[in-house]
């Protein structure tokens, strides 16, 4: 039935894994929205519903393939096999069976048969509590609530359910513990507070002393970092580095990079791999600062270095870079960049400018508007690598140290993944938010959103080549606004990502990623008004939290998936990785396994008929 | 009085350095020269940044060209580059803080060593709000500081101690906040007043060591439309 619209280029792989993985499961909405949800509690056999809705959970359990084959064996028709499938788990289901078999069809026995499914969930990891937690609490709102159609919304069902859960806190994730000086903090308040954060960073030196945490002054964590430092190195000594451990419902992954201990510890749900890569990030901010043959000094003279004083005036751009991975970065996910959607005529048009006024200084040039790549010039023989770019958007877009100051920057940086023995010279310039200027009027803050911003970046070997640079943008300042370029990039940064209503007319996806695995860049839809928006960072969240689950598991070591399909209690979703690209797409709870790849194949479609508006492909090179 | 302020006065370009430790306010003090703004709990700037703001005083217009320097340890190595050529130079420390003073006073002896020779250095004690002085009669009560501590005053430098070096030195010497405005033009003006007419004259020469002439041009055209803005911001 799905098999059609899955129909084209790539079908035979896809078909068939999906065959094997992924079965072509059920309109399972179909049977439990035909019963009365009132009846659903006292009902005396209605195991129909208890059945479609652990299928369901298995599913919408993406991290490991065994959730996903227990549903595979199962006949989605049966409805004996929930009994089957429950006596299958084996050491579960022992305490449900002494009951007699008159009960077996009362809901007591269905709420046993279910508890007794938690168990096989779990050993797939840290994911099975988020789905074990759940599958009590299927009340009779929650009935109600999901039998309602298809135009339910991704996690709307979940707004109740969710009160006391694992995202409960997440609102305030970002406050500020007050200091010790603060009226009416007490030590204990404090820990407390710090003790409720979901994601943690600390980075502190093999010899313990600490360096960052993102959370608690040190007067308050010091003693943590003792502990930490302890357990690393008890490991460490014992030739087996200690790559992460699980306590509780938080994750623990270390990494350690020479003479530095990262630590992230998170209650998010990231898989290991996702979290050791923020933790590298976090490592390459600070080669940023300190390139490593300093950093490698820095220890070698003196072990008990404390390395806070070398990074001072750095925290701000740890904690921001930090504060995005928490809050979910599709770009940190992917390991791609987002690029501002250009007709290919009028980005031609601005890198030929750009070309044009490049100065000798030049190694690279950016156009940045609002954290999206508009156009890059650089020689034949450098590329610039995603991971220094996610550092200076880090710097320029998210904290606020170079917007504040207004006026010219000019910031010596090491770009780690381009040379990590030594710096660069950054020159860089926001743009007037006035569309009449184009003079080096410092942006004001506070009256042009986060959107509009354009950055002129101008990157340099020479330490002295300031006024050099500052002499190409402003010819390139001048050229842009004569042809009219700039007024094309504000205008398009203004209208910000595509819409899937767009896109794709009728298409019930709420979001989507695109990325283009030749380009390393991705595109996604609209955030706002779902995801975005006062209010909305929790649905972010959980947005981000399920990209994050299904990412895992397409990459997943030996999972091989290329199709992945998973239907959870508040939201659908779909991952589909070619060697062309990489796509994945939430939709709401309701929506049919098919309507979903329709709708799939049409923003796909668009992706690669758009494919030079939405991506630099080569970029201005000399 | 009307008359020359309608006709051109003759314009020139001073390049003015902001060196100082890390978190005295320095950046505060261009933000609200240049801007008129203040920002609680700035973050501290990286490298170095790169303003313009003009001053008019009655005979002429000064162009402050402002390189606003990080104060972080790791970049004091490029600090050469910025007062290089530079004909002022403000010096700034945290009146709450005298470790700051300290590294004031290094940074007067370096530039007093290396700077041009002419250069004009202003002594600026910041955060003068958190002192009982906040009021503006900072420069009277310096002899009392002694005694300050303990009446909740955060003061930890006195005006006596900073005034006497910068007279031995040589210094203009104001105590500000950035926070309230107060003194922060004063500062800039009495730079602007303190540059001898004739450093003005080969401040072009200076500055065109780095083909920073044709940018100069550039910029001037460019910068066209905002000049009212800027005569808005300065207060002097």
């Amino acid at each position: 039935m799905a098999r059609d619209t899955d129909a084209d280029a790539d079908s035979n792989n896809t078909s068939s894994s999906t065959d094997l993985l992924s079965p072509p499961p059920l309109p399972p909405r179909r049977i439990p929205s035909s019963d009365s949800p009132l009846q659903v509690a006292p009902a005396q056999s209605k195991p129909t519903t208890a059945v479609s809705s652990i299928e369901i959970s298995a599913l919408s359990f993406p991290d490991g393939s065994r959730a996903t084959f227990s549903t595979t064996s199962t006949s989605t028709r049966a409805v004996s096999t929930p009994i089957s499938s429950s006596a299958g788990p084996g050491p579960g289901p022992g305490h449900a069976s002494p009951p007699p078999p008159t009960w077996a069809s009362s809901d007591h026995a269905d709420s046993m048969s279910v508890r007794s499914f938690a168990p096989t969930l779990r050993p797939a990891g840290d994911l099975a509590s988020l789905v074990a937690g759940e599958l009590n609490r299927k009340s009779r709102a929650w009935m109600m609530l999901r039998s309602q159609s298809s135009d339910v919304q991704p996690f709307a069902t979940s707004d109740i359910r969710h009160a006391a859960s694992e995202l409960a806190g997440f609102e305030n994730e970002f406050d500020d513990i007050p200091d010790v000086t603060a009226a009416g903090a007490n030590d204990d308040d404090r820990l407390s507070l710090w003790k409720s954060k979901l994601k943690h960073y600390m980075i502190l030196s093999s010899a313990g002393k600490p360096i960052y945490s993102r959370h608690g002054d040190l007067s308050l964590i010091n003693s943590s970092m003792g502990v930490v430092q302890t357990i690393i190195s008890f490991y460490e000594g014992a030739q087996d580095p200690l790559l992460g451990f699980t306590a509780g419902n938080a994750r623990f992954v270390i990494a350690i990079e020479g003479p530095l201990y990262f630590v992230a510890i998170s209650r998010l749900g990231e898989s290991d791999a996702q979290l050791r890569s923020q933790l590298e990030a976090l490592y390459m901010q600070i080669l940023s600062t300190l390139t490593l043959p300093t950093l490698k000094g820095i220890f070698v003279h003196r072990p008990s270095t404390d390395l806070r004083k070398p990074l001072e005036g750095t925290e701000s751009l740890l904690s921001s870079l930090a504060d995005s991975f928490t809050r979910g970065s599709p770009s940190a996910l992917l390991g791609a960049l987002e690029c501002l959607r250009l007709r290919k005529s009028q980005r031609h048009a601005i890198n030929n400018a750009f070309l044009k006024t490049r100065s000798d200084k030049l190694l690279y040039g950016l156009i940045v508007a609002g954290g999206k790549l508009v156009s890059v010039i650089r020689p034949r023989k450098h590329s610039l690598h995603p991971s220094d770019l996610q550092l200076i958007f880090n710097m320029l877009f998210e904290s606020g140290g170079i917007k504040a100051g207004g006026g010219e920057n000019w910031i010596p940086l090491c770009l780690p993944a381009f040379n990590n023995r030594g710096y660069l010279y950054m020159y860089v310039s926001f743009f007037d938010a006035n569309p009449d200027s184009v003079s080096a009027e410092p942006v004001q803050e506070r009256s042009s959103s986060h959107q509009d911003e354009i950055a002129i970046i101008l990157i340099s070997p020479d330490k002295e080549s300031f006024y050099d640079l500052q002499e190409v943008r402003d010819k390139l300042a001048q050229q842009l606004s004569k042809n009219g370029s700039l007024a094309i990039v504000k205008a398009a940064a203004k209208d910000g990502r595509p819409r899937i209503s767009v896109i794709a007319p009728g298409a019930p996806i709420s979001h989507f990623l695109y990325k283009s695995r030749a380009n390393v860049q991705f595109c996604m839809s609209a955030l706002d008004p779902a995801f975005d928006g006062p209010g909305k960072a929790v649905a972010r969240r959980k947005l981000m939290s399920l990209y994050h689950q299904i990412h895992a598991s397409m990459h997943a070591k030996h999972s091989h998936l290329k199709v992945l399909h998973c239907v959870g209690e508040d939201a659908a979703s779909l991952a589909w990785v070619t060697p062309i690209f990489e796509f994945y797409c939430v939709a709401g709870p309701n929506i049919s396994r098919a309507v979903m790849t329709q709708g799939a194949n049409k923003i796909i479609q668009w992706a690669k008929r758009e494919e030079e508006r939405l991506f630099i492909i080569g970029g201005g090179v000399f | 009085m009307a008359d020359s302020a309608n006709a051109p006065k003759p314009s020139s370009s001073v390049k003015l350095v902001l060196l100082g430790e890390a978190a005295v306010g320095k950046s505060s003090l261009v933000l609200r020269f240049v801007n008129n703004d203040f920002q609680e709990n700035k973050e501290p700037t990286i490298g170095a940044a790169f303003l313009t703001q003009k001053c008019n005083l009655p005979t002429r217009t000064i162009k402050f060209e402002i390189w606003d320097t990080a104060g972080q340890e790791r970049f004091a190595s490029l600090a050469p580059m910025y007062y290089r050529n530079a004909q002022a130079a403000l010096v700034v420390y945290d009146l709450t803080k005298p470790t700051s003073l300290v590294k004031a006073k290094h940074w007067v002896a370096e530039l007093q060593r290396q700077a041009s020779p002419g250069i004009v250095i202003a002594l600026v004690g910041n955060k003068l709000d958190l002192t009982n002085d906040a009021n503006g009669e900072g420069a009277e009560s310096g002899g009392e500081g002694a005694g300050a501590e303990d009446s909740g005053d955060a003061r930890k430098v006195t005006t006596e101690e900073a005034k006497t070096y910068a007279e031995e030195e040589n210094l203009l010497f104001f105590e500000t906040s950035a926070k309230t405005g107060y003194n922060v033009t004063e500062v800039f003006t009495a730079i602007a007043n303190a540059i001898p007419e004739t450093s003005l004259k080969s401040a072009r020469g200076a500055a065109a060591s780095h083909a920073a002439s044709r940018a100069e041009e550039q910029r001037v055209n460019l910068n066209g439309p905002r000049d009212p803005n800027a005569k808005e911001g300065c207060a002097c």
